[in-house]
């Protein structure tokens, strides 16, 4: 086992660094920043001296060579453009874009796994077939477009509720939350109705699958025949063995709404990470995106790691295969 | 009916009993039309400036301009006809959405199928990046590649295919694993045929079936990423929009009540992508074995 673990953990490490260098490449390989970092009127002293300052005289390998031992000492760099380290830069805004992922996942949790679970129970009523309709629509509906239509009819047409922004904020722990405001809330609403949209279908189908495969099984005909009510079957038998597979896909997709918030919040002008990235992308800001690109990158070797390591403690043959 | 007999015949007979299916099919068909023939059927050709009049700018359905024809459903904020711009923005759609699907149908397959034939180092390589990549989002790769290699056609579809051809490698190499072990691939082998003839003339055609489903779905993919990626101003040049480059457009007129620059696009868009999905979705039913009745 422990062999395994440590096999695994190299092979993150490698697919880290070589990220780094295609992600330092990439980025580094893309427009000349100087022109938007410096004015047009500026001399070419001032030019040359912001050249060297950000160290853009120096070969492409020195540049990464320096990159890296600065990573490692846990500094990503400063964003050219708001002229402040990028790590504080991201997590100035990663509190943003947290909360608006938290409440969309755990709220198309909730609802998924409830409808979904309705939809298992009573697969030929027509909720159940409304419910689905819902799931494929959601599947195949480009988000971006619901967004869209969710600000039209929410905020322009009905008024009910703001179309961006975060609105009022408080102070926790140091951080500002737009959560716990009245205000605040009502501009979360709307972002977080888009981007559960489709975690929400994913969510509905896995419950829905899970619910009538085990609702055929001896555990149910038993808990029926003990005379338990149904409420309490689906809530106390049914809820606890369709819940494998639904933390493990609330993990993993926990990561990928991090990155799909990115089309959420231009949409919504919502001041998150997503937004900051697309930004700098705009302004060619190359500490940002090379840092936001590195810790996306961190993010899903490490929930592969995990995963992997889960799955080798589950499933023995996993971690045999991998040592033979 | 004709042709019955023939398995083409057969599988035809089937996906007609599904409704539903016939007329999603039926939609794709027109649309596809409608994407060859914008040229002749469109009120207007909305690529030449020299038809757009900036007095039409922003007309809600139904107005007559100074073309003397009615925008049947209005004009966007350079003048152009919406009508038109969706029949040409369709095309490009469609042409994307196809171009990236065959190139990642293609590369993907290679990938895949080489890493099931070959096997030991080269499949552990392979297999090992393409399962990297599928647990990465599509959308924020294809993001970070349009950032990288610029903006136009060529880069569009490489960065949709870079995004997709690993859910083809992943889909070939499950099933020309299956198909590898079989006695008939064994047999193949024996005889003097070479590889390459192996692979091309008996592994590949059996693993189709579930390739073509995965195309089916990530042509819709490629559409809607396009049209995502436009939005998101990293898309096409703004002087040939596609449909998500008009959603585009027309967002910041939405504010203002100026619903049908966006809606309208979008509405042709969500009926594409639906409708290529409700095929690909009949399709797998009948290519799942354990669906048979």
């Amino acid at each position: 086992m422990l062999g395994f673990i440590i096999q695994r953990f190299l092979q993150a490490v490698g697919v880290m660094a070589v990220m780094s260098v295609i992600v330092f490449c990439g980025v580094y390989a893309i427009g000349n920043p100087i022109d938007i970092v410096i004015p047009p009127e500026a001399t070419e002293e001032i030019r040359q001296e912001a050249i060297r300052r950000l160290g853009l005289d120096r070969p492409l390998y020195e540049q990464y060579l320096i990159f890296l031992g600065n990573l490692l000492q846990g500094d990503l760099g400063r964003s050219f453009v708001y002229n402040i380290p990028v790590l504080e830069l991201i997590g100035g805004r990663l509190p943003a874009t947290l909360e608006l992922v938290l409440i969309s996942v755990i709220s198309a949790t909730v609802a998924g796994v409830t409808l979904g679970i309705y939809a298992g129970y009573r697969p030929d009523s027509w909720v159940a077939k409304t419910i689905m309709a819902v799931s494929v629509l959601g599947f195949s509906v480009p988000s971006f477009w619901v967004g869209l239509i969710l600000i039209l009819t929410f905020a322009v047409n009905l008024g009910w509720l703001p179309a961006g922004g975060r609105g009022d904020t408080v102070q926790i722990w140091g951080v500002e939350w737009s959560f716990p405001t009245v205000n605040g809330f009502s501009h979360i609403i709307l972002p977080a109705i888009n981007l559960a949209l489709f975690k929400l279908a994913m969510m509905i189908r896995l419950a829905r699958a899970g619910t009538r495969e085990i609702m055929l099984t001896d555990t149910i005909k038993f808990a029926r025949a003990a005379g338990l009510s149904e409420g309490t079957i689906l809530r106390r038998h049914l809820l606890k063995l369709i819940s494998i597979p639904i933390i493990t896909v609330f993990g993993l997709e926990l990561g990928s709404t991090l990155a799909f918030a990115v089309v959420t919040e231009t949409i919504f002008s919502w001041p998150g990470v997503g937004k900051l990235i697309i930004d700098s992308i705009g302004v060619l800001d190359r500490p940002v995106m090379v840092a936001y690109l590195i810790l996306v990158a961190f993010l899903f070797v490490t929930i592969n790691f995990v995963i992997d390591l889960v799955f080798a403690l589950i499933d023995p043959r996993v971690r045999h295969g991998a040592s033979s | 009916m004709s042709g019955q007999s023939t398995p083409i015949g057969l599988f035809w007979a089937e996906f007609c009993e599904n409704k539903i299916a016939v007329f999603a099919l039926i939609i794709v068909v027109l649309m596809i039309l409608l994407a060859l023939f914008a040229s002749i059927i469109s009120p207007q050709n909305p690529y030449d400036l020299a038809n757009l009049s900036l007095m039409d700018s922003r007309r809600p359905p139904g107005f007559v301009g100074s073309g003397g024809y009615t925008h049947v459903l209005g004009t966007d904020p350079q003048g152009r006809d919406l009508l038109s711009a969706i029949f040409y923005g369709l095309r490009i759609s469609i042409q994307i959405g196809l171009a990236a699907g065959f190139v990642s149908l293609t590369i993907g397959t290679t990938l895949g199928i080489l890493a099931a034939y070959v096997g030991g180092r080269i499949e552990a390589l392979i297999m090992r990046l393409v399962d990297l990549q599928l647990s990465f989002p599509a959308i924020l790769l294809a993001l970070v590649i349009v950032a990288l290699l610029g903006q136009g056609k060529a880069q569009l579809i490489g960065a949709l295919v870079a995004a997709q051809y690993a859910y083809f490698a992943r889909t070939a190499y499950g099933a020309a694993k299956a198909e590898r072990g079989k006695d008939y691939i064994e047999a193949a082998v024996a005889t003097p045929l070479s590889t390459r003839l192996v692979i091309l003339r008996h592994l590949l055609p059996n693993c189709t079936p579930p390739l073509i489903v995965v195309a089916t779905v990530q042509i819709a993919n490629s559409i809607s990423l396009e049209a995502t990626l436009s939005f998101l101003g990293l898309g096409l040049p703004v002087t040939e929009p596609s449909l998500g480059m008009l959603i585009s457009n027309g967002f910041p007129y939405m504010m203002s009540g100026r619903y049908w620059i966006s809606v309208y696009p979008g509405v042709a868009l969500i009926i594409l992508i639906v409708a290529i999905n409700i095929v690909g979705d009949q399709v797998r039913d009948q290519f799942n074995p354990r669906l048979r009745r």
